[in-house]
């Protein structure tokens, strides 16, 4: 009766926890994401010194040359070397990620703040403000805005402002609805703070987790549809290099030359891949910690 | 106790493995619990408790190993049983109630079918059995107009009620234990009090054995027939509960007792243990109560007491007991 | 009276609209949280204030504080009417009351470091000088026994007693006139509510500390208050000296709390009938007295017509028409066991 179980722990669970693997204390997608966007940075910093030929130069006589030692990435129907190219987008690209981010956020997190904490009729005009500008298809309403405007990125950065903001502003709302009740926001009320204080001090910064790790997530979107409306015609005006447009220029001659399109495409998907796995990493990193 | 306990655990042991250490959240615990026998677990927060009840349900999350040299539940071994042979103790041997029952009920199924799913599974009993079955349980944990009661859901019971129902889900499958977790510690006490009752009644009635986890030393006081008392994942003291309540020999015990603010004239200072519990990172080595205890001594720093009995049944881990060792300057 | 009273409620009601409400909030209800309390606090006095949830003792506490609004009545403080909702008179109140929550974690701001939390405090009420911060900081982390050190943590690196700890240095940080503690207690493990208790008795010495102590617990309200208020429902069922209430209860309600108090005697039995039922809605209150569904006492008057208003004697004041000593009788401290003899 009293036999002795043979390594009962291995039976009943296995020690195993669902983390990712961490690298230096960090998560593993986050160090993996940082690492890539640090490399976008690097190239878009020394892209004069990296890039083999200048982005807008045209050699007649290598116009639609296949990837070769001489152009690696190939050339398109100009004859400007994608490489080149695609190295100088970098700058222009990871500017529309993060610009076309940076102000929807801001705008965002600030209105849903004062929505969520005042409520009442604040709340009600700023939340049918949401709920008419997520009525439109986003891209169209982007369109619209931009064409209004005038083509060219400092329309891009006003249309993602105005449109963009709403995700963050109920993103934010959400939380501060949660945390306004909690006891430190009470306590912070019962103390004498000042409205402000308690909004941008107390609350804010406790409800950043879920739209920092949004916003990572809402890079990749910027990217893409900074990129749809570059190919459009709406954004980056050529020659000027970034990938939407060599997407674009090199959609008549899929058939004879793929990789005008291909290489620029690959990159977008790179940089998106990088801002995705920071997402996730983020909101490993963050979730745990609150 | 008969000669055989219901259950029996030797050697418990829950351990996080976090990189190169481990550390031992319940430290080999032994307990018995009788037939129809209702044992008090007492201990604060972090003393492992709540963690040892899981454990024997297997309840706990992935990334916490569990070992013991032996837990038997009415003879039948239960440590090496695989997962599927388990979840039929789960089902038949063990049941368990929660602190929270609005956390540990289906809110989208009505209360009725939750108690008769169990039953259907627990005993292959038909639909219309089950569904009688079920409203019969609800009358036994005391739910007035029970036919009607089976057809609500969680969110029309009060919490009192919610207790109730969850104490007929655990019954369902007509364990022989019940493990029940802190369940009295979110009511009010006017609905402790009839919880209390309906423990003792479903105990008197069907035999069953309880478990009882709780901080309250007084809830153990009056329910209770033995109480054990747990420190930082370890066994201080286990025995009869007026050994336990009336000559405790663990100064943590004793401390514990003494610090219950229920006796006691206004306005006067309340006993208290300084000091916090240890953290699961920074376990002193020895006695863990050591750092707290007002009678510890060097051999409290460097040795672990063993739990060894102090008279029949009781059983007491500590070197320098109350009310045994003479006072520090005396003994010069 | 010699001195004026520091605090006075006076027939405060509390209403919040029910959530739901039904298509459109056309049938939207109310629920009557606080029901006419009056309640004189007077200046280093400790008053506890016990009731099951939902008796609204929290929100009293908190619409003296106009955290919650008041619907009708008054509160004044100090001689100033606090519930009109002036800003000036309410920026007032809260430089001289604070108030100490029950989930010590949860009322800490997750972000800031315990020094952080005490010197905002400071720093928003002009208390000292910029440069004397951290030693006014270190000066009351000692006051309620935490070791300066633990200054550059935060709430989750400390434990449940040091985070109320820190609640409490917060709210002394304000040098109030008035604490407010709602359940501060409750969620502690045993051996850190003594010292919790013992820190606010030795407070009440040392600086005179007015508290409003709101607890469902008799034991600890009776260790630690002067005075205790009973709340059901939303009203004060019983009022007065801790002693005279525990000595003399005068509310089958009152009587029956004191007896679902667990006391540690192994002699001591359960109750064989335990006051049954669980308090109504504040939804929709029973007609007449709101305890006569659960009243082992309850007679024909006590379903209908208005509930009974507080009757006084001396300071002993209870919301019953049983005549006192009643409940007081030996053969009542088994309350409920033979009601049908009563109520007969």
């Amino acid at each position: 009766m009293s036999v002795a179980v043979p390594s009962p722990a291995a039976a009943i669970a296995a020690p195993r926890g669902k983390r990712s693997r961490r690298i230096a204390g960090l998560p593993a997608p986050l160090v993996a994401g940082l690492g890539l966007l640090a490399l976008f940075l690097l190239l878009a910093l020394s892209a004069d010194l990296i890039a083999p030929y200048d982005p807008i130069f045209q050699d007649a006589a290598a116009r639609l040359a296949p990837p070769s030692f001489a152009h690696p990435f190939g050339t398109d129907n100009f004859g400007r070397d994608i490489l080149s190219r695609a190295i100088f987008a970098v700058r222009i690209d990871l500017q529309l990620a993060i610009l076309g981010v940076v102000f929807p956020f801001a705008i965002g997190t600030v209105v849903g703040t004062i929505a969520g904490y005042f409520g009442g009729l604040v709340d009600t005009v700023f939340m049918r403000i949401v709920d008419v500008v997520l009525a439109f298809p986003f891209l169209v309403l982007m369109l619209a805005i931009i064409t209004i405007l005038g083509p060219g990125l400092q329309s891009f950065f006003i249309a993602m402002a105005l449109v963009g903001w709403v995700s963050y502003a109920r993103l934010v709302r959400a939380q501060i609805l949660v945390l306004k009740t909690s006891d430190f926001a009470v306590a912070a009320r019962s103390l004498g703070f000042s409205h402000p204080r308690i909004m941008f001090r107390h609350l804010l910064p406790n409800a950043l987790t879920a739209s920092i790790v949004f916003a990572m997530s809402d890079c990749v979107l910027v990217l893409l549809s900074g990129a749809a409306i570059s190919y459009l015609g709406l954004g980056v005006q050529p020659p000027a290099a970034e990938w939407g447009i060599m997407v674009a220029e090199g959609q008549g001659f899929i058939a004879r030359a793929w990789w005008i399109s291909a290489f620029p495409g690959l990159a977008i998907v790179a940089l998106a891949f990088a801002f995705s796995l920071v997402a996730d990493g983020l909101g490993e990193l963050l979730g745990q910690r609150t | 106790m008969t000669a055989l306990p219901l259950l029996d655990v030797q050697g418990l042991s829950v351990s996080l493995h976090d990189g190169r250490e481990t550390r031992h959240i319940v430290d080999d615990l032994s307990l018995q619990v009788g037939e129809g026998e209702i044992l008090g677990l007492v201990g604060e927060s972090g003393s492992g408790k709540t963690v040892a009840c899981r454990a024997l349900m297997r309840l706990l999350p992935e990334a916490l190993s569990i070992s013991a040299r032996r837990i038997t539940l009415a003879g039948d071994e239960l440590a090496s049983l695989g997962v599927a042979d388990f979840a039929r103790v789960r089902g038949r041997g063990i049941g368990m109630i929660f602190q929270n029952p609005a956390s540990h009920l289906d809110p989208v199924m009505r209360i009725g079918a939750q108690i008769a799913e169990t039953i259907r599974f627990a005993r292959g009993a038909s639909r219309r059995e089950a569904k009688a079955e079920a409203i019969e349980l609800l009358r036994q944990v005391g739910i007035p107009d029970p036919a009607r009661r089976a057809e609500a859901f969680t969110h029309e019971f009060s919490g009192g009620m919610r207790q109730r129902a969850m104490i007929a889900v655990a019954l369902a499958s007509n364990p022989k234990l019940l493990i029940a977790d802190e369940p009295t510690t979110a009511l009010d006490v006017t609905v402790q009090a009839q919880i209390l009752r309906l423990l003792t009644e479903l105990r008197d009635r069907r035999g069953l054995s309880i478990i009882f986890v709780t901080h309250d030393l007084g809830v153990v006081s009056q329910l209770c027939d033995r109480i054990a008392v747990l420190y930082a994942g370890r066994m201080c003291e286990i025995g009869p509960k007026r050994a336990i309540l009336g000559r405790p020999r663990h100064p943590y015990a004793a401390g514990l007792i003494a610090c219950q603010p229920a006796a006691g004239a206004t306005l006067t200072r309340l006993r208290t243990i300084e000091g916090q519990p240890p953290s699961l990172h920074a376990m002193p080595s020895g006695c863990r109560f050591n750092p707290r205890c007002p009678n510890a001594q060097g051999d409290c720093r460097s040795v672990q007491p063993p739990l060894d009995p102090v008279e029949p049944g009781h059983l007491a881990a500590c070197f320098h007991q109350v009310g045994t060792t003479p006072r520090l300057g005396c003994a010069a | 009276m010699s001195e004026a009273p520091l605090l006075e409620v006076d027939d405060v009601t509390v209403r919040f609209p029910a959530p739901g409400g039904g298509l459109l909030g056309l049938s939207r209800r109310e629920v009557k949280a606080v029901n006419g309390v009056s309640l004189t606090v007077r200046r280093g006095e400790t008053i506890g204030i016990v009731g099951e949830s939902g008796s609204g003792k929290s929100t009293l506490g908190r619409a003296i504080l106009g955290l919650d609004p008041v619907t009708s009545g008054h509160v004044t403080f100090d001689g100033a009417r606090v519930s009109d909702g002036r800003r000036d008179v309410l920026a007032g109140l809260r430089r001289r009351t604070a108030m100490v929550f029950q989930d010590p974690a949860n009322s800490l701001n997750p972000r800031l470091t315990v020094a952080e939390t005490l010197t905002e405090v400071l720093r928003v009420h002009a208390k000292v000088a910029r440069g004397a911060e951290a030693a006014r900081v270190a000066e009351l982390m000692r006051l309620v026994g935490l070791d300066p050190a633990l200054g550059s943590r935060r709430p989750r690196d400390l434990s449940g007693g040091q985070c109320q700890r820190v609640g409490i240095a917060r709210a002394l940080a304000v040098e109030p006139d008035l604490v407010i503690a709602d359940e501060c207690i409750a969620a502690l493990d045993v051996s850190i509510q003594g010292q919790i208790i013992n820190l606010f008795l030795d407070m009440k010495e040392r600086i005179g500390l007015t508290l409003i102590f709101i607890a469902h617990d008799l034991a600890v309200v009776r260790r630690l208050c002067d005075r205790v208020a009973v709340m059901y429902l939303g009203r004060i069922v019983e009022e007065g000296p801790t002693e005279a209430v525990f000595a003399a209860r005068r509310h089958p309600y009152t009587a029956a709390l004191i007896a679902a108090i667990p006391e540690i005697d192994p002699d001591l039995r359960l109750p064989d009938a335990p006051m049954g039922g669980e308090p109504p809605s504040p939804l929709s209150l029973p007609p007449g007295c709101a305890f006569h569904p659960r009243c082992a006492y309850a007679q024909e008057t006590c379903r209908t017509g208005e509930p009974p208003t507080l009757r006084r004697q001396d300071d002993h004041g209870w919301a019953c028409i049983l005549p006192p000593g009643t409940l007081s009788s030996p053969a009542a401290s088994t309350l409920g066991r033979q009601p049908q003899e009563l109520s007969a």
